[in-house]
């Protein structure tokens, strides 16, 4: 009689420990803002736009600009894309700049029809990892810099944030008020 | 045709898109394998979660929390299964990076 066949997985089971070395979740969500004193230069960079056309932080000296890291597949960044269609339309005769910085690996073949689908009106560039790094490494997202009109980072976003605050942000210093100094209460009630 | 269980676990507050997200510019969950001690069939995920978050204002086909999903396969030798598992994870208010880990199965064969 032929042997019967026996043929097994050694390993029928194992676990995949999806996520996320090293840091907790409440260092993911952070905002802070700093006073005028107190303020960093903002990295500069110089991107490509959808255009092919190379763009460089150092265009929007003298603006208020909002610099926002994002990617087509983040659920939080598509929350915010309004908001700065709208900061745009209203705020860009003041001295102010929206620019949306995309993680996205693919490129412009799926950057593209999401600009078209979102109706985005403020210049959009295709980040890499070397700006990434520039601005702290940017490992989560969205991850907006609000820049004043010397070029300092005056307010720092890592994940989702309300409207209200952002546009306080923006007409604080279209206006040349000063911010508040330090993490603000906001970095303990967003990350629980 | 075999099966192998797998067991995945989220870290508390993240979800990853399931396999079948439900708008397309989200990353769907991906079990892939290179034959070899086997030829791969279909991997089976369980029913998604179809959850609501602050920044989705429709509700997001996810799974969190610990799962388990099968793969199919039709043994051929002894050896080692190469897999390639891509994933996509946000928590409420923030997303991290597309991921690709690799994943390796050991097959033994007794004729």
């Amino acid at each position: 009689m032929a042997t019967p066949t026996t043929r097994t997985l050694a390993a029928v089971l194992f676990t995949a420990a999806l996520l996320v070395s090293g840091c907790t979740r409440s260092e993911r969500v952070r905002h802070e803002t700093k006073a005028e004193g107190n303020r960093k230069a903002a990295p500069p960079f110089t991107l490509k736009d959808a255009e092919g056309k190379t763009v460089s932080l150092e265009d929007y000296k003298g603006k208020v600009v909002l610099l926002n890291f994002w990617a087509t597949w983040c659920g939080p960044c598509k929350i915010e894309i309004p908001w700065f269609v709208a900061f745009e339309q209203k705020y860009k005769d003041r001295g102010f700049s929206v620019i949306g910085v995309s993680m996205d690996e693919e490129g412009w073949s799926i950057v593209k029809p999401f600009l078209a689908e979102e109706k985005i009106n403020y210049r959009v560039l295709l980040g890499n990892d070397s700006v990434g790094t520039l601005y702290g490494g940017v490992d989560s997202l969205p991850t907006t810099f609000v820049i004043d009109r010397d070029g300092n980072i005056a307010a720092t976003h890592i994940g989702l944030v309300s409207k209200s605050d952002y546009e306080d942000e923006i007409v604080s210093l279209l206006e040349g008020k000063r911010t508040t100094t330090g993490p603000d209460s906001r970095a303990a009630a967003g990350s629980n | 045709m075999v099966t192998a269980d797998f067991k995945l676990q989220l870290r508390s507050g993240y979800h990853v898109n399931s396999n079948t997200p439900n708008d397309e510019f989200l990353i769907p969950l991906r079990l892939t394998w290179t034959n070899g001690a086997a030829e791969a069939g279909e991997v089976v995920f369980p029913k998604p979660q179809q959850e609501k978050y602050e920044f989705s204002a429709k509700p997001v086909s996810v799974f969190s929390g610990e799962f388990k999903a099968q793969a199919m396969f039709k043994l051929v030798s002894t050896g080692t299964m190469i897999g390639k598992l891509r994933y996509q994870a946000c928590s409420d208010k923030a997303c991290l990076p597309p991921r690709t880990v690799e994943v390796k199965l050991p097959v033994e064969v007794h004729n």
